[in-house]
């Protein structure tokens, strides 16, 4: 695992890279990355409104609790945005 | 559901896209998927291409392939690819690299979004040229020279695995390691004039394992366009979504701007739309009737019972097709030998399809569309003015 970037904190406000484009399909989302050219992919529709509204609440937990995300899925959630943190799809917002 | 499942039942857009942009080509490759050679005069203009690419942009379609033909001896080719990549629309083009020029190589390498595909079908030039014609391995390796004193980033080598080449496979991954390239390793098809070679070119069941077992063992290192599914069924899947992509996450336009399920299915069976039609490329892929079959779920067929079929799906729906097989049933070239089976079984009316499109120079022209008048009679030479110049007389008694 890269050691690379900052650690990722779900307590830090964050949001969608502006170099990532969000392209809605019936599974969830293709997520486009212009930077590294990477194509991967948002496996539930619930994970699209998670991430693309990272940029609208103070914290990653608060955009897991507005989606509406059931606790028990939180940990399992946490996971999935950790990796997105990782590969450069989010990021901590300034 | 998985996401595989998903993809099998089509997406909203391509994940990718091939664009053929010109049947032009300067060279005659015998294994031609779109039997290029010349120029067809309906190819998309510069605006209608600049069109596409805006509603590909719209479509949130994130990059494509371009290839031919010879995509660089359109004279707008490098307006269309600035244009694209503009667009939000990423380019990756596939070139025998003739116009890859110091001058180029050195603009490529300024470019962000682009991606440069050189083909090579031999790792010595005899093995390469045999297929791709005298001087393609010269051009191909001087394209790469100029591409790496330019500083481009990792260019890709595509390779088309053939009985005469399943044995450079390591000579490929070095001529690749020496230009700091990608090596991409991708199936044979008997598609367009491969068709013509295909039973003395494809690999032998042997080479089949003896490629699976290098491609296992390089893992994502060489890419593969997802072209070996069918060989998945030796054990391990080999990276990629494994599924027949027809219609479902990729497509084909044509230089005329005609759409078809997949780059290997230049046949009028699997045309789905042009661009040109109202609603454009989105009408196409979104309420094409074929498109739609093909998102169905399929049965399996004759390999329904087959204990293999989760992994190989029954493999490649051109690959079948262009052999004279069913398309519900195996491979022609199934791992299990159910397809060389199925090969010796055709009986002599077994009609073979052949693509209606051939842009080949040997071919006649436009040889889609209203047929032409053929002058059977024609004198030798202009200057000749005897009509019977040429003629063939039966000769009695021969």
């Amino acid at each position: 695992m890269s050691t690379d970037g900052p650690v990722f904190n779900p307590e830090l406000p964050h949001r969608c890279s502006p170099q990532v484009a969000l392209r809605p399909e019936p599974f969830g989302a293709l997520v486009y990355h212009f930077g590294t050219r990477r194509l991967s992919f948002l496996k539930t529709p619930q994970l699209v409104e998670v991430v693309s509204g990272l940029e609208r609440h103070p914290s990653v937990h608060a955009a897991i609790e507005a989606a509406g995300v059931e606790e028990a899925q939180r940990p399992a959630y946490l996971r999935a945005l950790a990796g997105l943190a990782a590969n450069g799809t989010i990021e901590e917002r300034p | 559901m998985k996401l595989v499942e998903h993809f099998q039942y089509g997406l909203n857009s391509p994940i990718c896209l091939t664009w053929e942009l010109t049947y032009a080509c300067n060279l005659a490759c015998v294994h031609c998927l779109s039997s290029s050679g010349r120029r067809d005069p309906r190819e998309l203009t510069t605006a209608e291409a600049k069109a596409v690419i805006d509603e590909l942009q719209r479509m949130q379609v994130f990059y494509v392939n371009i290839g031919g033909g010879e995509p660089t001896v359109r004279p707008d080719f490098w307006e269309l690819v600035d244009y694209a990549v503009t667009h939000d629309v990423g380019v990756k083009f596939s070139t025998n690299g003739i116009k890859l020029d110091e001058a180029r190589a050195a603009q490529l390498a300024a470019t962000d979004y682009v991606d440069v595909q050189i083909s090579l079908d031999g790792a010595t030039p005899e093995v390469n040229d045999h297929v791709r014609g005298p001087g393609s391995y010269a051009t191909a390796i001087r394209a790469l020279e100029n591409l790496a004193a330019a500083g481009f980033g990792k260019p890709k080598i595509s390779v088309v695995v053939t009985r005469q080449n399943v044995d450079q496979l390591d000579e490929f991954k070095a001529i690749a390691d020496r230009f700091g390239a990608q090596l991409r390793i991708t199936r044979l098809r008997p598609s367009g004039r491969g068709a013509d070679v295909w039973d003395e070119l494809h690999p032998t069941a042997e080479q089949q394992r003896q490629l699976y077992d290098w491609l296992v063992a390089h893992g994502e290192d060489v890419l593969t366009g997802d072209s070996f599914f069918h060989l998945s069924a030796y054990g391990e899947a080999l990276p990629g979504l494994n599924l027949c992509g027809a219609g479902r996450v990729v497509c084909l336009i044509d230089p005329v701007g005609d759409v078809y399920a997949c780059p290997f299915a230049i046949h009028e069976n699997f045309l789905a739309g042009n661009v040109r039609s109202p609603g454009g490329f989105e009408a196409v892929w979104r309420t094409s009737e074929l498109f739609a079959e093909l998102r169905r779920p399929q049965t399996g067929g004759a390999c329904r019972s087959c204990g293999f079929y989760d992994s190989c799906q029954g493999g490649c729906m051109a690959a079948k097709f262009f052999t004279g097989l069913p398309l519900d049933g195996p491979d022609p070239e199934c791992v299990r030998g159910l397809g060389e089976q199925a090969l010796a079984a055709r009986g002599p009316d077994t009609v073979i399809p052949k693509s209606d499109v051939d842009h080949s120079r040997s071919a006649p022209r436009n040889s889609r569309g209203p047929v032409p008048v053929t002058i059977g009679m024609r004198p030798d030479r202009a200057c000749d003015e005897n009509p019977l110049a040429g003629l063939k007389v039966p000769v009695a008694g021969r």
